[in-house]
This record gives structure tokens, C-alpha cells and sequence, in this order.
């Protein structure tokens, strides 16, 4: 059992790991790079990056997106900032302490190997970025400005505006288009990879569903990666963009790859609540408002019900009737404490009956002292479009009202399990950025998404695929009319066939909502057994409804958005079946993993390092079978296990 | 509120497309634009699914295709053309940030996808919008492979550039310039990448070239020339400045004197 996960960490002192193992593995060279061809699934910063870096190094790349441009992929829309420990503000950053802050947010649960090496190639992403023409911020100097995130304690968040996503992204598209205009890469827009196809046991392709024809189409290649981000929307209501999924990786899960931490979920402290029963979405207001944005309760539960009753408006609370409780729990990190912790703390009060919107799930995040200090027109630099965004949701004007948020779905830390190479456990297939497991552990830092997806993307993936390819090169190109793509492709077609003969009585998206109901109810912020044993069962029923009852309206062979989303939702109740097989498994709590069992008096997250210490990587055992667990020990060498503290 | 909606159907980009009329009933002035769209489809796949409504002969042509992803104005993929105007009566938004507090009770809303020549449309309201990444292709980046470049801050940058950068590389290359333009052009769009980059110094190096190309591309693709009408301006989401087509204009100039 232990064989199956070789987690391949250099030997040697943490800080010259990366180094040695870069040393070490081999190379393809130019002459033969030309000859190999490797697929990428994504367009988002893992993606688009790693299709790039593997053109420029020669290979031949096909990339595909669900979207209809590479630049809509979801990285697009993150806000705050990218992380690197460049040390430019001189507040004592370094590698270590990037390292370090990773994993004690994380809950120790990462890999240290990788969590370093993420640290350690930080800086020559900004570097890269610079390069490419993405504007980040400035000083008057003309030198780079940075921003605080939860969980540092220092300045390292690099940021453009509230849109870092987006000119990330757009800086990894341009160096995609440049590749494409070159013909290394072919771009496959609104193309869906519906399997992975192994050939004794190797990745050497996919089967891709054509959106715009339907045509059901082979591809194959020496390599196949996987960049396709998170899962967040099996809860339905998450900040994931409406068509974000965890198909592709749930295929390669179905195909024999181990998924490791599935439980392991980020809810995110500051989204915009929900307003009623018509929502399709959630929206984050970024993490970066805390660097500036006090958030609070009122003391007193009759200024709540008024409140509730529009009777008064928050600021005409007193000062001193405001519980600002994030300051008053965690005085050293105040509103800056990680996200899973800020998230539980908004649900406490709530839970306690100070939620201050009519639903009674809501908490404020205000910047009246921000704006008296700094004045309206700093605050509008630092975060104009943020603030314009919540207007036009929420027709109140945060300049003069505190924002109402509420925690929400927001990012999954478990994903595919890749060893030290990015490798899953299926030679030749790779995983990145989201769409793997190993940096964030039980809880991801804000501002270092954007940092793992560009990391294994530009610096990291297409050094260790060449290892593996070094050993494939005198080998053909894949042939796909071989009996294994013609047999994925038969089961693509069934699959489909049956989905739309079904007919029944219940829409894709009446499903959806319900497994998202019953995710959030017994998966989400708080979790417990027997919670969790009935959500499992409360899964398996509704799928066995959803294969029995669904109604998917038109044909394959046209442009059909509910045929597409049924098909994803087809995988995410298996995806929330194992969600709830692990959480029930893991019987401690850690990051965003909350057991009611395992707390601490006051209400603190309590882990068991002697019995959970480990990653959980879960392999298919065919449909209707309980998944095997097999787990990888998490060893700790230069850090000091400890209690999470951010108190003082 | 109850609302009529005269939306644009086409079954295909070959197929001749027509407008059918709807009702919907009790959405939420709260809800957004695709939030009531959502509503709308849900009603027309129910329509069909319901023994009744079918004996009644309500069978429709089924859910309305649109685009749509992030739902808060970043990823640039809703496009609806919204009572003759993109992205509908607010300003500074794009559809999907759109809320119904914006119409009225009894309103009659109309609904059509992008027009022009340069983005065929799929199916309904969705278009191809594949010439805006054959533009970018086109020299929409700085010729920079990964690694071997020098450290961030070994080029300082005048706030005020990097700022009018940040400025023109907020586009989310939705299109809705092009459909609002009355020539179908991507003057906007093309000038909004070109400035954003030659701004910088980084970006200045390839400039005239990148305009040159860029411009070319977008030629040859058929969108139409610009007549300064400054109507994208207007419709522009996220507020991206017509000063950034003259320093397009400039850049493209300079490349022909070189030429």
C-alpha cells in the first residue's frame, strides 16, 4: 500500500532541495522536444503559463478551455495580490518566512519540499510578470508597492489595483498568443475534456466534447496536465465562476489517479451575502479590504434588531457599542488572521444571534476609520473597482455605510495528489496549480493561489516533465485510433447518450441546488459524524435521482449549456460523496476543516497530529465501491509543530 | 416583478434567427440580469417538461443560449445587447453586474447578442468572438520567453504610467465596443493593449511593430474603420479612455515613417 505514493522529495537540507533535484533529473533535448507533444487542460494562470513555458522550450502543446478565449478562465477574477518574499519593504520577509507563514496557515498539513520550493521561486514570478508588462503598483518612486494579506505579518503581497488576477492572467495569455502565433501551441477553445485515455497505464490523451459542434473528438500526446482548478462549485453557491468544475480531474480520479484531501475546502470571510433564493452566484469582496477594513458586531442585540428592521443605519452605532471581535480575539493579527479563522469567528457571532442583515448571516466590514485616516481618495486607489462592485450588487455606498458580508465557498486546497514532480500517480499525467493538492494544506494563505498556479506553471512543470519525457522521446506519436481511445470515446458517447434520454421530471440546476444544500448543511463550516454520515447518504440518493429523474433539454450535436452542465454535475455528486467520506475520515480539525468534536475551549480549531498527520489519497475502486485510502506522512524537519496561534 | 422579454433566437449561425416573446413573473428587483435570465430558462425547460403545458401546445424552442462565467463583471464573457444598448441601461457595467432594480414593474426588455460582421453568432445570444484572440496573437504581448529576465524593481516606473497602464489593461475584451461602434470597429479594444504596453518600458521596445501588427490583423478580420464617433467610449464597462486610440494612432504612425 505504501508503494503507491512515492512522494519523490530530494534528499537533503530543505534549501537545496529544489536545486539538487533540478541538477539531477534529465532533459530532453532541443532536436527531440520537437518531436513530443503534450496536452494541457486549462487556460487559468497553472495553465496558460505551463502552455507557454512548454512552447517556448520547443515541445508541441495543445490547450484547451471550456471558454471561448483562454483569457476568461477563472484566475481571471482574483483581486487582491500574488505573494513573493522579495523583502522589498525591508520588514525582515525572507524564503523562510514565506515557507514558514505557508505552512503553519496551511495547519501543517503540506509538504514542506513543496511548500519551500513554492517560496523559493516566489520572487522570479514577479520578476517574469514585470517582464511581460503587467502593471502592478507603484510608488511615487517607480518602484514596486506592496499590501498585507491574513496570516503575514509582513508586507509581501505584490498587487495591481483589485484586478491582480486578471493582469496576470493577461501577462501568461500574451506569452500563450505569442506561442501560438509561433504554431508551438494549438489553442482549443470551448473544447470539454470528458476522459483521460492511459495505454498500460500511461496518460497519452483525452477525449474532448467540441461545445460549439458537439463532435466528440481524440486527441493524443506523451503527456497530459492538469490545470483545470477547483471544485468549490459542487456547494452550487460559491465564488468559483458558474462554470467552473471539477470534471477533468474527476476523470483522471476515475482512471486510477489518487485524490488527495478532498475535504479540505476554503470558506472566504468577506463575500456578499446571499439575498435571496434567485441567486446564481457569490461574490468576493477581496481579502486585501483588511489591510483596511475594520470588521464588527454590535455589543448590544437591540441595536441588531434594529438593524434588521432598517430602524438605524450601522454608522450611527457608537463606537463604543461595536464588537470589533477579530481585534478583541487575535490581538498580534487582528483582521489580518487567515481566512478559516476569520470565517468561523463571523459564523460564532452570527450563530449567536449578532448577524446584522435581515437573514441574520451577515457581519460588517467597515472603513470609516480607514477613510478618516487616509482620506476617500487613497481608499479609492486602493480599492475603487472593489468598492463600485459592492455598490452595484448592493445599491449601498461603502464610502458611507460599513459592507455587509458573510463567509462563503471560495477555493478547495485538496485536488489530484502529485508527488514532488507535479506527477500524479498515473506516469505521464501531471497536475497543477488548483487542481492539485500540495501547497496549502488545510487552509490556503490569501495571495497564494495566483502564486502556486505561476509557480508550477512558468518554473517548476516544465522542468520535471522533461524528466519524464527524457524517457519517452523515442517513442511515436500517439496513435488514436488504438482500442483504448476508441473505447473512451464509446463510453463519452453512452455517457451522453444517456444523460439526455433520461427525460425526467427535474432541472440540471434544481439538482444542483439541492446537493449544494446538502453540502453546505453538513460539509461546510462546521462538521460532525453524524452530519457527515447523512450527507453521504443523502448523496447517493440524489444521485441515484439524478440518473433516474433529470431532464436535459435539446441534443448533443448543437451548442447546449444544460447538457454541459449536466455532465458536471454528473461528477460533482461523487466529488461531494468523497468530500464527506474524507471529512468523516479525518476526525480532527484542521484549517478549514472544522470537527464540532475536536475543538478547544473556546472554540479554537484542535488537530490530532499523532493520528492524522498525513495526506489522504483516495483511489477509485469502481462505481458503487468505497474508495481505498492510502496516506502519505507528513514529516516535518525545519519547523516546529505548534499549536496555531494568532493571538500574540 | 413581471417583466416582457423580446429575446433573439437563432438555432444556429447558419439558420436565420427571429425574436420570440416571453413572460416572467416575481423576480427580485435584487436579482441580476442573468440571474432573471436563469429564471426565464428554468421556466422554458420546465414549459417543456410539464404534461399540461405541453397539451397546451406551449412547447418552446427551449432554454436560451448566452455566455456567461465569473458573474461579477472580471472574465468578460456575457455580451447581451440589452434594449439597443450593450450591457444594457446601467453604465460602467458589464451584464452580468447588471441588477433588476435597474428596470421597471411591466417593462418590456429587449434582448439580442453582439452585432457585427467580425463576431458570428453560435447559437442565440452567443457569438464568436475568436478575432479578438487572433489580434492578440497578431503582437498583443512582449517577446519575453520565461526565466532570464532582471529583477522587478531594476526599472523603476512613473506612478502616473503605470497607473495610465493599469488604466487601459482593465478591458476585459468583451465586445462591446465593436457591437456598439456603428462600423463594427476594434479600435478600442486593439488601442486598449497597445497603450498598455507602450506605456511601459518594457513594452516600448516592440511598439510600432505591435501597433502595426495588431492594426493589420484587425483589417483583415473585417472589423471596420474608426470615425471618432467615441460611442465605445460611452459603452465601455470599464470605462477604458478614447486617448488610448491616439496613442494607438501615434504608434502606428511611427511604425510607417520606419517602414
Amino acid at each position: 500500500m505504501a508503494e503507491k505514493l512515492i512522494s519523490h522529495i530530494p534528499e537533503g537540507p530543505l534549501a537545496e532541495k529544489w536545486t539538487k533535484h533540478k541538477a539531477q533529473i534529465r532533459v530532453v533535448s532541443p532536436v527531440n522536444k520537437r518531436k513530443m507533444e503534450i496536452i494541457v487542460i486549462g487556460t487559468g494562470l497553472g495553465g496558460a503559463s505551463a502552455a507557454a513555458s512548454l512552447g517556448e522550450l520547443g515541445y508541441n502543446v495543445k490547450v484547451f478551455c471550456i471558454s471561448d478565449s483562454p483569457r476568461r478562465a477563472h484566475s481571471i477574477a482574483a483581486q487582491g495580490g500574488i505573494n513573493a518574499a522579495k523583502n522589498y519593504q525591508n520588514d525582515n520577509d525572507s524564503t523562510y518566512r514565506l515557507f514558514y507563514d505557508t505552512i503553519k496557515g496551511g495547519d501543517y498539513r503540506s509538504r514542506e519540499a513543496n511548500v519551500y520550493r513554492l517560496a523559493e521561486v516566489s520572487n522570479n514570478i514577479i520578476d517574469q510578470c514585470v517582464a511581460q508588462g503587467v502593471p502592478f503598483a507603484r510608488d511615487y518612486g517607480g518602484l514596486l508597492d506592496n499590501r498585507s494579506f491574513g496570516g503575514a505579518q509582513v508586507s509581501r503581497t505584490f498587487y495591481a489595483r483589485g484586478q491582480t488576477g486578471q493582469q496576470l492572467l493577461l501577462g501568461a495569455y500574451a506569452a500563450l498568443n505569442r506561442q501560438i502565433a509561433k504554431g508551438t501551441v494549438k489553442s482549443y477553445p470551448r473544447h470539454e475534456m470528458l476522459d483521460l485515455v492511459l495505454i498500460n497505464g500511461e496518460a497519452k490523451g483525452i477525449i474532448a466534447r467540441n461545445i460549439v459542434t458537439g463532435e466528440i473528438e481524440r486527441f493524443g500526446a506523451h503527456a497530459v496536465v492538469i490545470a483545470s482548478g477547483g471544485y468549490g462549485n459542487v456547494y452550487f453557491l460559491s465564488t468559483n465562476a458558474m462554470n467552473s468544475n471539477g470534471s477533468a480531474a474527476w476523470q483522471c480520479y476515475k482512471k486510477g489517479a489518487c485524490f488527495a484531501n478532498p475535504c479540505f475546502a476554503q470558506i472566504h470571510p468577506t463575500c456578499i451575502p446571499v439575498h435571496g433564493t434567485q441567486q446564481s452566484k457569490l461574490t468576493l469582496m477581496s481579502e486585501s479590504l483588511r489591510n483596511d477594513g475594520r470588521i464588527w458586531v454590535p455589543k448590544k442585540k437591540e441595536d441588531v434588531e434594529k438593524l434588521r428592521k432598517k430602524q438605524i443605519k450601522p454608522s450611527q452605532i457608537p463606537e463604543e457599542d461595536r464588537d470589533y471581535y477579530l481585534e478583541r480575539r487575535y490581538p498580534a493579527f487582528g483582521n489580518l488572521v487567515p481566512r478559516d479563522v476569520a470565517s468561523r469567528a463571523a459564523k460564532e457571532r452570527c450563530d449567536a444571534g449578532y448577524g446584522v442583515n435581515e437573514t441574520g448571516l451577515a457581519v460588517f466590514l467597515d472603513f470609516k476609520t480607514a477613510i478618516e485616516r487616509l482620506g476617500e481618495k487613497v481608499i479609492t486607489e486602493r480599492y475603487g473597482n472593489l468598492f463600485q462592485m459592492y455598490e452595484k450588487i448592493t445599491d449601498t455606498n461603502p464610502y458611507k455605510e460599513p459592507m455587509m458580508i458573510y463567509p462563503a465557498i471560495h477555493y478547495t486546497m485538496g485536488g489530484l495528489w502529485v508527488d514532488y514532480n507535479l506527477q500524479t500517480t498515473i506516469p505521464g499525467l501531471y497536475a497543477i496549480g488548483e487542481a492539485n493538492f500540495s501547497d496549502h494544506g488545510g487552509n490556503r494563505l490569501g495571495a497564494s493561489a495566483l502564486m502556486q498556479g505561476l509557480a508550477d506553471g512558468y518554473f517548476i512543470l516544465p522542468y520535471t516533465i522533461g524528466d519524464y519525457l527524457s524517457h519517452k522521446f523515442s517513442e511515436p506519436k500517439t496513435d488514436t485510433n488504438a482500442p483504448e481511445f476508441e473505447e473512451a470515446e464509446k463510453a463519452v458517447k453512452e455517457k451522453i447518450s444517456k444523460l439526455l434520454s433520461i427525460k425526467g421530471k427535474k432541472t440540471v440546476d434544481t439538482l444542483h441546488k439541492e446537493l449544494g444544500n446538502i453540502m453546505w448543511e453538513y460539509v461546510g463550516m462546521a462538521r460532525n459524524e453524524a452530519g457527515l454520515k447523512t450527507a453521504i447518504e443523502k448523496i447517493r440518493e440524489l444521485k441515484k435521482e439524478f440518473w433516474s429523474n433529470v431532464y436535459v433539454a435539446g441534443t448533443n450535436e448543437q451548442f447546449n449549456q444544460e447538457l454541459e452542465k449536466a455532465l458536471r454535475l454528473a461528477d460533482f455528486f461523487e466529488i461531494g460523496e468523497l468530500m464527506a467520506i474524507d471529512a468523516l475520515d479525518r476526525k480532527e480539525s484542521c484549517g478549514g476543516h472544522f470537527r464540532e468534536e475536536m475543538q478547544t475551549e473556546d472554540g479554537e480549531t484542535k488537530r490530532d497530529d499523532e493520528h492524522y498527520m498525513y495526506v489522504a489519497a483516495w483511489e477509485y475502486q469502481g462505481e458503487g465501491q468505497e474508495p481505498k485510502l492510502h496516506k502519505e506522512p507528513l514529516k516535518y524537519e525545519n519547523i516546529k509543530i505548534a499549536v496555531r496561534n494568532y493571538k500574540d | 416583478m413581471d417583466l416582457t422579454l423580446k429575446v433573439w433566437r437563432q438555432k444556429n449561425a447558419k439558420e436565420k434567427g427571429h425574436f420570440e416573446t416571453y413572460q416572467v413573473k416575481g423576480i427580485s428587483p435584487d436579482s441580476s440580469f442573468l440571474e432573471m435570465m436563469d429564471i426565464l430558462n428554468e421556466q422554458l425547460i420546465k414549459e417543456n417538461i410539464d404534461p399540461v403545458a405541453i397539451n397546451k401546445g406551449c412547447k418552446n424552442s427551449g432554454p436560451v443560449s448566452f455566455d456567461h462565467d465569473c458573474r461579477e463583471g472580471i472574465c468578460g464573457a456575457c455580451s447581451l445587447y440589452i434594449n439597443g444598448r450593450a450591457h444594457g441601461p446601467d453604465n460602467d457595467v458589464t451584464t452580468c453586474q447588471l441588477h433588476m432594480r435597474k428596470f421597471k414593474d411591466g417593462d418590456t426588455i429587449t434582448i439580442e447578442p453582439w452585432r457585427s460582421a467580425a463576431f458570428p453568432v453560435i447559437k442565440d445570444l452567443v457569438v464568436d468572438r475568436g478575432a479578438f484572440d487572433k489580434i492578440l496573437q497578431a503582437g498583443g504581448f512582449i517577446s519575453v520567453n520565461t526565466g532570464g529576465v532582471p529583477d522587478a524593481n531594476a526599472i523603476p516606473i512613473p506612478k502616473k504610467n503605470a497607473d495610465l497602464s493599469m488604466d487601459a489593461a482593465a478591458c476585459v475584451g468583451c465586445g462591446a465596443c465593436v457591437a456598439t461602434c456603428k462600423n463594427g470597429s476594434a479600435m478600442l479594444f486593439v488601442s486598449a493593449r497597445v497603450s498598455s504596453l507602450a506605456l511601459l518600458p518594457q513594452g516600448k521596445v516592440e511598439a510600432a511593430r505591435r501597433a502595426k501588427n495588431m492594426v493589420a490583423k484587425m483589417d483583415e478580420l473585417g472589423f471596420g474603420a474608426c470615425t471618432n464617433t467615441r460611442a465605445c467610449e460611452m459603452e465601455c464597462p470599464k470605462n477604458i479612455s478614447v486617448t488610448n486610440i491616439a496613442r494607438l494612432n501615434r504608434e502606428f504612425l511611427c511604425a510607417k515613417l520606419k517602414d
